[in-house]
């Protein structure tokens, strides 16, 4: 059970995700250089959050032509999972592995806190140890977390149970006011048709070490863990 | 060096450098000729306060520098303090005062790349950064438009580099109306073995320019920030640096990368002043010669001269001294970071700095001339203290009007104490600053211990990020860092007023259960050349030195900004609030033991450390809001019970008696009160005992020394024996914590005098920033 993690120059939560799940859990992890273009060696790629080449263009726009990520294209291509997280999220719908797009905040504003949020897939390699429609709390760390999607594809994002994500109340209720970034359909996070594929705008890996106050995202990397495990 | 023709310049085009007449005939007799226009640019730049601190240097040469626990003191680009186990921090601050005033976003922006850039420099990969900022009135739209620009420009650098922006502080006075204060100050875990330094060594080593290329941006920003604003500042927008935050990113990891080679001879960082600065203080330190060939510079503008190559403050770009022969080795590390890295010159034995371009010497100074002897005022401190001083020490709580059990009358209008609470927690200087630390990423890197919002300091784990890894559980160890100043204290009293900015930071450590250890601070004054202005600085840094001895806190280095004037059309200076901000860190033992300010639990017991009657009005935040008096002796600091008081509060967090603690600072026991329900989401019910004073004086009176904490029952008794042992009477028990539903209850002598439910007074409190900001 292999993890990679890409890094590019600008990538600035790789170490953290590396943190999780070579310290916390113990598991085999490569930190991948963008330049590199064979992931095969790797079960789990990571894309995560900073900011890739700067984004200075838009969020995650040059990412997607790295030879790390054409790699990772093919990895998902052939079913291997794939985790976008924040920016990485973002480079995953420029490269167009997930539908839809992330733009600026409602407020225009960066936003950082901790934020509820509730599991709305829980069949999922990713999300399996999650209950059904479990409200967990996680970190969010975004200018341009705010998804949006065309009506058809928002529809058949809900119709296919692609949203994985949702921005909520402390006690589930989804609501505008508990939206941080505008999200059409509070969306924090979405797979692809087959699910192997997850971007999400919050940082589970910051809620993963007890130290810091919450584990509520730890079990998140536990169920790639024991989703890959059960295959094997 | 015939290349070098004299040119005689005419008295402006000197006093354009920022050089007065007598420095001129000074830099004439130290050449033995005139110089020429790029050697006077450089003389401008280096002679300015910003760089050589020409008016604050004896005043500088009283702190205390040495201790056990520091490792590099003043001189280098960061101090560096031992926080044991092998672990060594540095860090640092700086202002960037003068570009924010301009362009607010680029200023702020930069002034944070600036800082990170002195820390990665000693071979520190930088783990936290604070700001201390004041603004003027949020009613005035073009303060809003500093203050959003300021704070969007932070996160802006702060965030895409990396680095979690975990603390701060923010004022808002009509003090600074037309001129903000940006200091920003940086914290480095130490990953390479040994601190590099920035002494030039090794005849003959190349000399390297990394990072990004020179252009014409930030001309001669450092004799800009040494000059006062007014209108036609805006003029000067090209002094502005525009930062690029995704470039220092990378050159931080190509810089510790390099450095863990080895090839590194020594490093220095091109802020203030550019290529000048760092060629000259590396030849100065080291005691040898630098020859820089201006070809070699990588450029993004066409048709430079060199005296816009030499004083050009483009961000993002260091300079190397490398082992002769490991040139290759560097420059592959920074190019696979798509960084620039190019020899440009080589150590030479002459101690001079010698410029080349296009084949000709175009400078050739002694090094010391521009980066070690330079020019020093003494100036003369006034006999007594100032008419202003003088007049504001003569008001008296006597001045104000009768207080009653239910309220006061403020010009005619009866106003309760309920009342003149909710309009405490309403102002912008004591109200939640979430509006602003919401928009800085302060999670980053993993080990942020203490959000932003929730305890007196910020607290982060001293995890290494590369190397060493292995179980995060297995490090206990973190650092608290605080930065304060309360500049009304200062302005009213100089010398107290700086005690107790050194005072409080030590006390904000305390009360998360840090142990302080060094300060870095940041002098923001107005002209040293006024009468009013000298006595100010000469008077804090006084202040400053004996509170760092009283409290075992060394200076490990700091900055300098003076000339903090605003004139207004008219040309009438307006001075800032004096302003020396202390930076302090401190060291956690064990990052489990760490306490906030809010209540943790229903029941528990709220207890006062320190005196309920040592305290005052006068500069008091309820003086300046409710009676819109800046007036009286600020509170005067009794090192003696600061000390115990303080470790009184650690002693008590580490036996894990304590369970949140909040100093009294701002609005005084009434508001610290009121901050630590909000904060913890609880009520309390407190009773203060028969009055000795006014009443107004015993709610939001403000002084030293003062810490409300909160012990669960079953610990009570084994609590309040410590306190009877170590700290006599001077402590009190004040009551009990309360629920979500319960209000916050004050009493005196048994008659409920403060009566507020939680959610009104956290919404006055939580709200009044983005109120005005919406407005």
């Amino acid at each position: 059970m292999k993890f990679g993690i890409l890094v590019f120059p600008g990538s600035n939560c790789d170490r953290d995700v590396a943190m999780v799940t070579r310290d916390l859990l113990q598991q085999p992890t490569r930190m991948v250089w963008h330049e590199e273009s064979d992931l095969s060696d790797v079960d789990v790629v990571i894309v995560p959050g900073g900011f890739s080449y700067g984004d200075y263009l838009r969020c995650g726009a040059i990412a997607r032509f790295s030879p790390a990520m054409q790699a990772t294209i093919r990895h998902a291509e052939q079913g291997g999972l794939v985790l976008g997280i924040c920016n990485g999220f973002q480079v995953l719908t420029e490269a167009g592995l997930l539908p839809g797009a992330l733009m600026r905040n409602r407020d225009l504003h960066f936003i950082c806190d901790r934020v509820p949020v509730r599991v709305e897939q829980t069949h999922l390699p990713f999300t399996q140890q999650y209950q059904p429609a479990e409200v967990i709390t996680l970190p969010i760390a975004h200018g341009e977390g705010c998804y949006y999607a065309d009506a058809d594809t928002l529809a058949e994002l809900e119709a296919n149970g692609q949203v994985v994500f949702r921005y909520c109340e402390a006690n589930g209720g989804v609501s505008e006011r508990a939206n941080p970034n505008g999200s059409l359909n509070n969306i924090a996070g979405i797979c692809n048709r087959r699910g192997n594929v997850l971007g999400m705008m919050p940082h589970p890996e910051r809620a993963s070490d007890a130290a810091l106050g919450s584990t509520d995202g730890l079990r998140m990397f536990q169920s790639v863990l024991s989703a890959l495990v059960g295959q094997a | 060096m015939t290349a070098v023709s004299p040119t005689p310049f005419s008295p402006k085009e000197i006093a354009d450098e920022g050089l007065t007449s007598d420095e001129y005939e000074e830099i004439v007799r130290r050449l033995g000729r005139h110089p020429n226009k790029a050697e006077l640019g450089m003389f401008g730049v280096m002679w300015s306060e910003h760089c050589c601190y020409k008016n604050s240097r004896p005043l500088l040469k009283q702190f205390p520098t040495t201790g056990a626990r520091i490792l590099v003191g003043p001189g280098e680009n960061a101090g560096v303090v031992d926080m044991g186990a092998g672990l060594r921090l540095a860090f640092k601050i700086e202002s960037h005062n003068h570009p924010s005033a301009v362009e607010p976003f680029q200023g702020a922006a930069t002034g944070v790349g600036g800082i990170l850039r002195d820390i990665f420099t000693m071979g520190a990969r930088p783990i936290a950064i604070l700001n201390s900022l004041r603004f003027g009135d949020l009613s005035d739209a073009k303060v809003r438009r500093i203050f959003t620009g300021v704070v969007a420009g932070i996160a802006h650098y702060g965030n895409c580099v990396g680095v979690p922006t975990v603390g701060g502080e923010v004022y808002f006075d009509p003090a600074y109306t037309g001129n903000p204060l940006v200091n920003a100050m940086a914290i480095g875990l130490m990953e390479t073995p040994e601190i590099v330094k920035s002494g030039a060594h090794g005849i003959g080593n190349p000399v390297l320019y990394v990072g990004s290329t020179t252009g014409r941006d930030g001309m001669g920003g450092a004799s800009f920030a040494s000059a006062e604003l007014s209108d036609a500042s805006m003029d000067d927008r090209p002094a502005v640096q525009v930062g690029d935050p995704f470039l220092e990113k990378s050159l931080i990891e190509a810089c510790l990368e390099a450095f863990k080679t080895g090839a590194v001879v020594a490093a220095q960082d091109m802020g203030a002043a550019g290529i000048t600065c760092s060629t000259s203080e590396m030849a100065a330190k080291g005691g040898v010669g630098i020859e820089l060939d201006l070809d070699k510079i990588p450029v993004r503008e066409t048709g430079m001269v060199p005296y816009e190559y030499l004083l050009s403050e483009s961000q993002e770009r260091m300079l190397f001294v490398a082992a002769q022969g490991r040139e290759q080795e560097l420059i592959d590390i920074f190019e696979r970071w798509g960084l620039h890295a190019v020899v440009a010159g080589r150590v030479i034995a002459e101690p001079i700095v010698r410029i080349l371009f296009q084949g000709e010497v175009a400078a050739e100074i002694p090094a010391t001339a521009l980066a070690d002897n330079t020019p020093i005022y003494h100036r003369e401190l006034m006999a007594e203290p100032p008419a202003y001083a003088q007049k504001a020490w003569q008001w008296s709580e006597a001045d104000l009007p009768p207080c009653t059990d239910t309220g006061i009358a403020v010009q005619g209008v009866t106003r309760t104490w309920e009342e003149v609470l909710l309009t405490l927690l309403d102002s912008p200087t004591i109200a939640s600053k979430r509006w602003v630390y919401r928009q800085y990423d302060h999670q980053v890197q993993n080990n942020t211990v203490l959000l932003p919002g929730g305890a007196d300091a910020a607290v982060v784990r001293l995890r290494p990020q590369v190397g060493q890894t292995g179980d995060p559980a297995s490090v206990r160890r973190g650092v608290a860092a605080t930065v304060d100043c309360n500049s009304r204290y200062v302005y009213l009293h100089p010398y107290e007023g700086a005690k107790m900015a050194v005072a409080e930071a030590a006390r904000n450590l305390s009360c998360v259960g840090a142990e302080p250890l060094a300060v870095t601070d940041n002098l923001n004054f107005g002209s040293p050349e006024k009468p009013i202005g000298y006595w100010q600085l000469a008077e804090a840094c006084r202040g400053l030195s004996e509170a760092c001895r009283e409290l075992a806190t060394p200076v490990t280095g700091g900055n300098v900004s003076l000339y903090n004037e605003t004139l207004d059309s008219e040309g009438n200076p307006q001075p800032i609030y004096p302003t020396p901000v202390v930076g302090m860190v401190g060291l956690v033992e064990d990052i489990g033991q760490v306490r906030g300010q809010g209540w943790v639990a229903a029941g528990d017991r709220i207890y006062l450390l320190g005196s309920l009657h040592n305290i005052t009005l006068g500069g008091s935040e309820y003086l300046a809001v409710i009676h819109s008096t800046v007036a009286g002796v600020p509170p005067i600091v009794d090192f003696e019970r600061e000390r115990r008081v303080q470790a009184a509060c650690r002693h008590g967090i580490q036996a894990g008696w304590i369970r949140s603690a909040h100093d009294c600072a701002e609005g005084g026991l009434a508001i610290a009160l009121a901050e630590s329900c909000i904060s913890g989401n609880r009520g309390a019910s407190v009773h203060l005992p028969t009055l000795q004073e006014r009443l107004d004086t015993l709610l939001f009176g403000e002084g030293g020394a003062r810490i409300l904490v909160s012990v669960a029952p079953e610990q009570g008794q084994a609590w309040e024996t410590y306190l009877k042992e170590t700290l006599g009477d001077d402590w009190q028990f004040l009551g009990e914590v309360g629920t979500s539903e319960t209000p916050i209850q004050i009493c005196v002598s048994g008659t409920p005098v403060i009566e507020t439910a939680l959610a009104v007074a956290g919404d006055r409190w939580g709200m009044a920033i983005e109120r005005r900001l919406a407005g």
